[in-house]
């Protein structure tokens, strides 16, 4: 459609042709997306086989000193005069073996079956004579889980290193052949600071996030297909029944089916996440526009005394906040009321006693734009700033009031710069633990209307809280958490490629 | 014509200043009422909660004095725990900054072969909801016998620093590379570049990540929460916001521990909100650079 005909359109039309098409757009998000992941894996496993076909030509054609090194590392190294880089090669070979015999190969071999490894049960004499004691956990299921990642990862690690060796083993041996300068180790080392300083500087941050961020993911992976729950040393695997056991319909004990907890739970987090999202973009851009307006004074006043909001540690005003708005008539909240508009009964705001729970999520909403607006003043005030004036001159001209302007033209050009900003704070929403946790702990509805002590307020992410740190059900916590994964990676990739394609077809002017 | 324009923008005007004005009592009022409220005592018996004997939303002036102050300092563990969040803070505070300045230069101003699938898979890991790792670091930290530990927290709040490394290198893009071409003619090398060129003109989102990395441990309650367990043996390893939030649990307000809360959480904001309100500047900068580059 051409745009002349666009704006023929009436408003009503309007607004359905723009529906149509972002329906439209959605598979079209949904295909990039897919085919951007099946590019990926096709591209994986090319690059795989042609490091395979590297390896094996480089074999076949190499020298005597190649051949060695690709059993013994860095033979060809030590022969060819690099003398610490062949060492540091076969030092690595051999830390690698002496690893993989005392303790790799034990857990990778338990790792199959996860079981705990008890002691032998000590007889113990008792004035009744020898009698069996009790048997002793010698190596936990958990230790088998972690240390069976951590060989796999070590063995992915070593395999790389491996790669590097042979290639550095042929890249000597051809220098040889061509009767060129073999580099020697100082030279190379200089080398890390110039040619090769990303390895040097990435060296530590990826160690680092190996183990603390990749190791632990993998972990809780990994985990979701376990049977692991509360303090039972010994558990195996139990494939899809933990992902099957978010979905169980038949209630256990006290409250609702986890299927049910699951499913309202999934709704609410949706709703607050929309919710929360688009009423601190919108409310804060309207301060920020009042403050920037042309006339009004203090400017620089107005916006400290939002940010010193900002400046108060989150958890201090969240903690303070549950307290304002507690459920007695002494709380400052119920004063407030009770002096200003003469309420007599005590209203209880997060629903800390009462069980409903639309008031506790509309505060929690409120609450969270108390904390959310001052990031978003401080956010768009410059972008606001350079919406070209003559915009909103025309505009008034034309006879638009200060709403239609707002609509016409502060929001569609925020949206267009700030759509990642907008996508980064909703997958930030869905896994809001703080405002949640602080304010609520969930409630209230807990052990009546949910399973699990969770409760109306509560989001995937405190259900994941709850299940794992409280309930100790880490199995069903990590499956939870995949989906929460799952949901996240998809909406953040899929609205990333729409806000990309839908840049290049129309450029906003 | 002209009259009535300008009679229409006055009353604009003063409506805005209303709302503004309200708008900000509303946003300052919880503050002004904590830090009140941390001076408050009773008169006729010091040991009960602010709270509880209330009379009126703000307290009357000769209810004010340092009696909450001098009992956090003598009655608690509040100065082991205020030391506790400074060593923890500054400590991954130093990490964190380093692991995001280099990973952030390298992807920005470093062309190798890995380093787009390096960059996939970091968004990738920033997807997981950041708390599972954290439930998985508690396992790991009993294994590795660091749980109960100061530098098992450090760690934890460190480790994963290098992916956060967006905003600086949305920065360092926008350094012209004719700088570094300039300075490889000179004989520079990339580390020389990175250290004498790059990071002395940076002095914005070096600030910035300082500020944030220093802040984030500061005021994290889930981790300390998670790994150094609940009340009882691990106490003198707790930091402040794990102990602040101790002391708003149902059983300890009712034994008067609010008047602590009070205090301590005037304390433990006053360095947090000077630093921010210094480096106001910066840290702007960095927000908005970071929401629009994306």
């Amino acid at each position: 459609m051409k745009y002349t005909e666009y704006m023929a359109l009436s408003p009503l039309q309007r607004f359905w042709y723009k529906l149509k098409n972002f329906f439209v757009s959605i598979p079209r998000g949904l295909g990039n997306f897919f085919k951007g992941i099946g590019m990926g894996i096709v591209n994986f496993f090319k690059g795989i086989g042609k490091a395979i076909a590297d390896f094996v030509m480089g074999f076949i054609r190499g020298d005597i000193f190649t051949k060695v090194s690709y059993v013994i590392m860095g033979f060809g190294n030590i022969c060819r005069g690099q003398l610490v880089k062949g060492f540091l090669f076969l030092a690595l070979e051999v830390g690698y073996i002496f690893f993989m015999i005392f303790f790799g190969t034990g857990y990778l071999s338990l790792f199959t079956s996860l079981r705990a490894i008890y002691t032998e049960p000590e007889v113990v004499m008792t004035p009744l004579g020898p009698q069996q004691g009790e048997s002793q956990v010698a190596v936990p299921s958990v230790k088998i889980l972690l240390f069976g990642i951590l060989t796999i990862m070590v063995t992915i690690a070593f395999i790389a290193m491996y790669f590097v060796s042979v290639k550095s083993a042929r890249k000597v041996s051809e220098l040889a052949k061509e009767g060129k300068r073999i580099p020697k180790f100082r030279d190379e080392s200089k080398e890390l600071l110039d040619a090769k300083f990303h390895s040097t500087l990435l060296a530590t941050p990826i160690i680092l996030i190996s183990v603390f961020v990749l190791l632990p993911l993998l972990f809780m992976i990994v985990m979701a297909f376990t049977g692991f729950r509360g303090t039972v040393p010994d558990f195996g695997w139990v494939g899809f029944e933990q992902f099957s056991g978010i979905f169980e319909t038949t209630s256990s004990g006290a409250g609702a089916s986890m299927g049910a907890t699951f499913l309202r739970i999934t709704g609410w987090t949706l709703i607050w996440a929309v919710a929360a999202t688009f009423t601190n973009y919108i409310l804060g851009m309207v301060v920020a526009l009042m403050i920037n307006k042309k006339g009004i004074k203090f400017k620089g006043l107005w916006r400290t005394m939002f940010v010193m909001t900002i400046a108060v540690p989150q958890f201090v005003t969240l903690l303070l906040m549950a307290q304002i708005l507690g459920p007695y008539d002494y709380s400052p909240m119920n004063l407030i009321f009770s002096t200003l508009f003469g309420t007599t009964e005590a209203i209880d705001f997060l629903g800390e006693t009462a069980n409903n729970g639309l008031l506790p999520r509309i505060m929690v909403i409120v609450v969270n734009c108390w904390v959310g607006i001052p990031y978003t003043i401080l956010m768009t005030s410059g972008i606001l700033m350079n919406i070209p004036e003559d915009l909103y001159e025309s505009a008034r001209i034309d006879g638009a009031g200060p709403v239609k302007s707002f609509t016409k033209i502060t929001l569609p050009y925020m949206l267009f710069v700030t759509t990642p900003y907008l996508i980064t704070q909703f997958i930030g929403n869905i896994n809001n633990f703080n405002v949640i946790f602080l304010l609520t702990k969930g409630g209230p509805g807990v052990n009546t209307a949910y399973a699990e002590g969770a409760g109306r307020t509560d989001l995937l992410i405190t259900l994941l809280y709850k299940l794992s740190v409280d309930k100790g059900l880490y199995g069903l916590g990590a499956a939870i958490g995949i989906l929460v994964f799952i949901v996240c990676a998809t909406l953040s990739l899929v609205t990333f490629n729409m806000t990309k394609s839908a840049k290049n077809e129309e450029e906003f002017s | 014509m002209i009259k009535s324009y300008k009679l229409r923008r006055g009353i604009a005007n003063t409506l805005i200043y209303i709302i503004l004005a309200v708008m900000c009592i509303i946003w300052i009022f919880p503050l002004v009422w904590l830090v009140l409220h941390s001076f408050r005592i009773n008169p006729l018996d010091p040991t009960i909660a602010p709270v509880i004997n209330y009379h009126g939303i703000f307290p009357k002036f000769n209810e004010l004095g340092f009696d909450n102050y001098i009992s956090l300092f003598k009655e608690t563990d509040y100065l082991i725990w205020f030391k506790n969040t400074l060593i923890v803070s500054v400590a991954s505070c130093i990490i964190s900054t380093l692991s995001v300045l280099m990973v952030a230069y390298t992807f920005s101003r470093l062309r190798f072969k890995a380093r787009k699938p390096f960059i996939n898979v970091g968004m990738i890991m920033g997807m997981f909801p950041g708390f599972m790792t954290t439930i998985a670091l508690y396992h790991i930290l009993t294994v590795i016998k660091l749980d109960h530990t100061l530098l098992g927290l450090i760690l934890c709040y460190s480790g994963g620093a290098g992916l956060g490394y967006l905003v600086a290198k949305g920065f360092f893009d926008t350094i012209p590379r004719a700088l570094d071409e300039a300075a490889t003619i000179d004989g520079a090398n990339r580390n020389q570049i990175f250290w004498k060129i790059i990071l002395p003109m940076s002095k914005p989102i070096v600030v910035y990540t300082v500020l944030t990395s220093f802040i984030g441990p500061w005021c994290d309650f889930i981790l300390v929460n998670i790994i150094m367990g609940s009340s009882g043996e691990y106490d003198h390893l707790w930091t402040v916001s794990k102990g602040l939030m101790y002391w708003t649990g149902r059983q300890q307000m009712s034994d008067g521990s609010f008047r602590w809360f009070l205090s301590g959480s005037v304390i433990v904001a006053i360095p947090i909100t000077s630093l921010f309100l210094y480096m106001q500047k910066y840290y702007v900068e960095g927000v908005t650079a970071g929401g629009v580059k994306g």
